[in-house]
């Protein structure tokens, strides 16, 4: 949790003049702008935020960003971001990526940066769909969904992600749809401010190999309900919702992970005394 | 009753015993006592399979000089039980005028053991034990073995106090009774010896395993974050760290696998913090792609491999040089990096400092490949003198060039690195090919450049003597690296008393390789022996895929468990020279 500072800064100070190799009309633009805008009205200066990602066409997100990035490799982008706040509390640390890497080849991190509960935010840009390898099943297809890979559909039933996060410990979860650019902003200034792992799923269109996601724009609609802090209640509602439901849907008060860097401490020569016979 | 003691200069001794015997508590109060007699010494352990309850053996070692390997054959066994012993037996081979110290009533000595024709020494170590109030088996055994090598009761009753301080008096008052009745019964013994001329130091003694030397050898050389995924025989490694980083302002993360370790390294490490994660064969195989990662985007970091029995699960408590080749050549693409080995357990301190010089200096990954040998023996050694290894890292500040090129092209292909939190220094890091800014290319230029940058960063960077080892001088030489350097150290020690020189070349950095040093050590060579511990030679062929080697060569290497030692290899050599 960064304090805001009294420099204002604008949407345009956060963002790189690097052109987004994304396809035109690619629901990621729009998280990219939603992003930008959470971290204007944060006021947090750009240098100290730092957005890490994996491999995908949405992880691609933190070159057009004008902050520090980390573009890793494919599933790991949790990992990285775990180990840079715990070395270094100071800065305001996202990790964004998409759903094939977050939820199935990143599938393992997600369980346990939920338990773990570090104080930064993780974003899925969650297009149900393989975007930059063309178009394969994600985690979070639908399963009758006809691809090349899987022709006919996978016949698996699709990963709830807001419900494992919640299951898993996550200390606040949220779910926004990309087109809803200041509504998705509004909830990542919340998931940044709120102490400990803060998950936000954010359905983006992939107008390429998912045209149907288009549609989206017309199925969203806000929850009704205001954000519980009983995990079980707030599985409840999210499991029997239509998953289009958007908002802020659990806030919590775990304690946040503890143990990081803190830069004092004893000369390591303290450490020799037990070695001496 | 004897009169005189036989002075030897190195004396080894087992003690076994089923888990929970005490075997290893005894061997290790053996060992820092005779620490504090001015010794020096290494004890190493044997385990099975079991995690409790299964079978335990306490391989001691102790000279006048500082050793760097185990022996191959013991003058001295003393079992507190027998159980599973036919499965220590091939490990500790006695000597013929060795000495089983047995108690009858653990029932008859197993012919695996007694076919060495050592004496066998009746003493009733568990009757002695019940003889004294809260007195334990491991307490008498080690005031035996105490008894026969000559070490005092001042000095083992100074570790005893120390080790049972929180158990209380009456704990420490039956330790001492246990010990003296076991000495008591040792030098009533005809054949009993010690050690001959053992030298006084100034310096003081450090008692040190080679898993806790490589945490304090990355601490000293400014590691501040470690990220953990607990493997045998790493671990301790990690758990040295824990509290150790916690005292010195650093932390310790627990990951919930490798793949994750190795990026929450890289992580903390982008942030600024030298850093580095231990694991074993199994572990580097799952962070090899993360290591590729930290290579293109330039990421300092430091990955122990604590080598054990492989392929796959192997034998994990076992050890064995066979990850080189996953080390050196595990990374898809063109990876530049730096692979260094430890030669000895004391080296350990020094080559993990060293690492962590490398790595931040070149900004690039290092992989330190110790082994279970190293990782898990505790040596006496001489205290180490503090070295000048320290983490110092080019790095940007705003009045560095601008813009920021995070990647730009420099004379010694090392870039300064903006730290997160440095205004106008943002630049994202990438393993995708990218432009000198950092900005994901697909030119061939960029390709080309960066590779080249990259490669050069490494190839000329300046090793100085610390590339290797080289000791001795003649023709004949054994060429070798990592932890069979103590085993052929000591050969060539038993050579020299035969007339035979042997010159030792011990290779400590094995990537980039170090060509024109090794070619200059070995000039004039007629005979050169390439020693190392695993099945298909990968050490050897390594120096083949960079150089012809003068002279003859030849080759002498073996998977784990059974350790190279130092009589095999003198004896490669002495057949050799002879015929
Ligand atoms: C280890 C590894 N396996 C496979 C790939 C190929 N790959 C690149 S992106 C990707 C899937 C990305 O899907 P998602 O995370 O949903 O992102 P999107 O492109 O849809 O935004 C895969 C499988 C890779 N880069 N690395
Ligand atoms: S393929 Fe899909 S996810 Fe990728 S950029 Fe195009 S629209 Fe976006």
């Amino acid at each position: 949790m960064n304090a805001p500072t009294t420099k204002q800064f604008k949407d345009s100070d956060y963002k790189s003049d690097i052109n987004p190799v994304w396809c035109p009309g690619c629901g990621d633009f729009h998280v990219l702008m939603s992003t930008t805008k959470a971290l204007s009205s944060l006021g947090v200066p750009p240098e100290n935020v730092a957005v890490i990602s994996g491999i995908g066409c949405s992880s691609r997100i933190p070159a057009y960003t004008n902050c520090y990035g980390f573009h890793g490799v494919h599933g790991r982008s949790l990992a990285l971001a775990a180990g840079l706040k715990v070395a270094r509390p100071d800065l305001t640390v996202l990790a964004m990526s998409g759903d094939g890497d977050g939820f199935s080849i990143g599938g393992n991190h997600f369980l346990h940066a939920c338990r773990r509960n570090i104080d930064m935010t993780y974003v899925v840009m969650d297009n149900r769909v393989y975007g930059m390898t063309k178009g394969q099943p994600s985690p979070t297809t639908e399963p009758d969904w006809d691809s090349a890979l899987s022709p006919g559909g996978t016949g698996l039933s699709p990963f709830h992600p807001l419900v494992v996060a919640l299951a898993s410990g996550a200390n606040f979860v949220a779910r926004e749809f990309s087109g809803d650019i200041k509504g998705t902003a509004k909830t990542l200034v919340e998931a940044i401010n709120h102490p400990g792992f803060s998950f936000v799923e954010i359905l983006s269109p992939c107008v390429t190999f998912r045209p149907d996601e288009k549609e989206w724009k017309n199925t969203v609609h806000k929850a009704v309900v205001e954000p519980t802090d009983d995990p079980a209640r707030a599985a409840r509602r999210i499991m029997t919702d239509d998953g289009m439901n958007t908002g802020i849907l659990y806030r919590g008060n775990r304690a946040p992970y503890r143990n990081k860097v803190t830069g004092k401490g004893s000369d390591p020569s303290v450490l020799e005394a037990m070695f001496e016979v | 009753m004897n009169t005189a003691k036989e002075a030897l200069e190195s004396i080894s001794l087992a003690i076994i015993g089923s888990g929970g015997a005490g075997a290893m508590t005894a061997g290790g109060i053996l060992l820092e006592a005779a620490g504090k007699s001015g010794w020096h010494g290494m004890m190493n352990r044997s385990v099975g399979p079991q995690i409790r309850g299964g079978e335990a053996a306490a391989l001691l070692r102790f000279a006048n000089h500082p050793v760097a390997c185990m022996s191959e054959t013991y003058d001295l066994l003393i079992a507190i039980d027998w159980k599973n012993a036919n499965r220590f037996a091939a490990e500790m081979p006695l000597k013929s005028d060795g000495l089983i110290i047995a108690d009858p009533s653990a029932g008859d000595v197993p012919v695996e053991v007694s076919g060495s024709g050592a004496t066998i020494v009746e003493i009733p170590i568990k009757d002695l034990a019940d003889s004294i109030p809260g007195g334990r088996e491991n307490m008498i055994a080690t005031g035996i073995a105490a008894g026969f090598i000559g070490l005092s009761v001042d000095h083992l009753m100074a570790v005893i106090a120390a080790s049972l301080a929180s158990k209380g008096e009456k704990a420490i008052t039956a330790s001492r009774a246990c010990v003296e009745l076991g000495m008591e019964y040792a030098t009533k013994q005809k054949r009993t010896f010690t050690i001959s001329h053992p030298r006084k130091l100034e310096s003081g003694r450090w008692l040190i395993t080679g898993n806790e030397a490589i945490g304090l050898g990355a601490i000293r050389g400014g590691v501040r974050f470690a990220a953990a995924y607990p493997i045998t025989p790493a671990t301790e490694v990690l758990e040295w760290l824990a509290p150790s980083l916690a005292e010195v302002g650093g932390a310790l993360l627990q990951a919930e696998d490798e793949l994750a370790s190795i990026n929450m390294a890289i992580g903390a490490s982008y942030g600024g913090l030298p850093s580095i994660t231990a694991t074993s064969g199994p572990g580097l195989s799952l962070m090899l792609e993360s290591l590729g990662l930290a290579t293109a985007a330039e990421v300092p970091l430091v990955v122990v491999d604590v080598m054990r029995v492989g392929p796959s699960t192997g034998i994990a408590t076992k050890s064995e040089q066979s990850d080189l080749n996953i080390a050196v050549y595990g990374m898809h693409g063109d990876a530049p990096h730096v692979v260094v080995a430890p030669l000895t357990v004391a080296d350990c301190l020094y080559t993990a400092q060293w690492a962590v010089h490398l790595a931040e200096a070149m900004q690039v990954p290092v992989v330190v490949l110790s082994d279970q040998s190293l990782g898990q023996a505790r040596v006496l050694m001489e205290k180490p003198a503090n070295l000048a290894f320290f983490a110092k890292r080019k790095v940007w500040d705003d009045a560095g060039e601008q813009p920021y090129m995070r990647y730009a092209i420099t004379a010694d292909g090392v870039s300064p690195m903006a730290l997160p939190g440095t205004a106008g220094g943002q630049y994202t890091a990438d393993g995708l090919t990218h432009s000198p800014r950092g900005t994901p290319s697909t030119r061939s230029v960029d390709q080309e450049s960066q590779m080249q940058k990259r490669h050069d960063k490494v190839a000329n960077f300046e090793y100085g003597s610390h590339w290797g080892l080289i000791e001795g001088d003649g023709d004949t030489v054994i060429l070798t690296w990592g932890s069979i350097t103590g085993p052929a150290r000591e050969a060539i020690r038993a050579l020299a008393a035969e007339g035979i020189n042997v010159k030792l070349v011990a290779m400590r950095l094995i990537l980039p390789f170090p060509l024109d040093d090794l070619m200059a050590s070995l000039e004039g060579a007629k005979r050169i022996l390439v020693v190392e511990q695993n099945h298909t030679g990968q050490f050897f062929r390594h120096v083949k895929s960079h150089t012809d080697l003068p002279g003859e060569v030849r080759q002498f290497h073996r998977p784990g468990p059974h350790l190279i030692g130092a009589a095999e290899i003198s004896r490669h050599i002495r057949d050799w020279v002879k015929s």
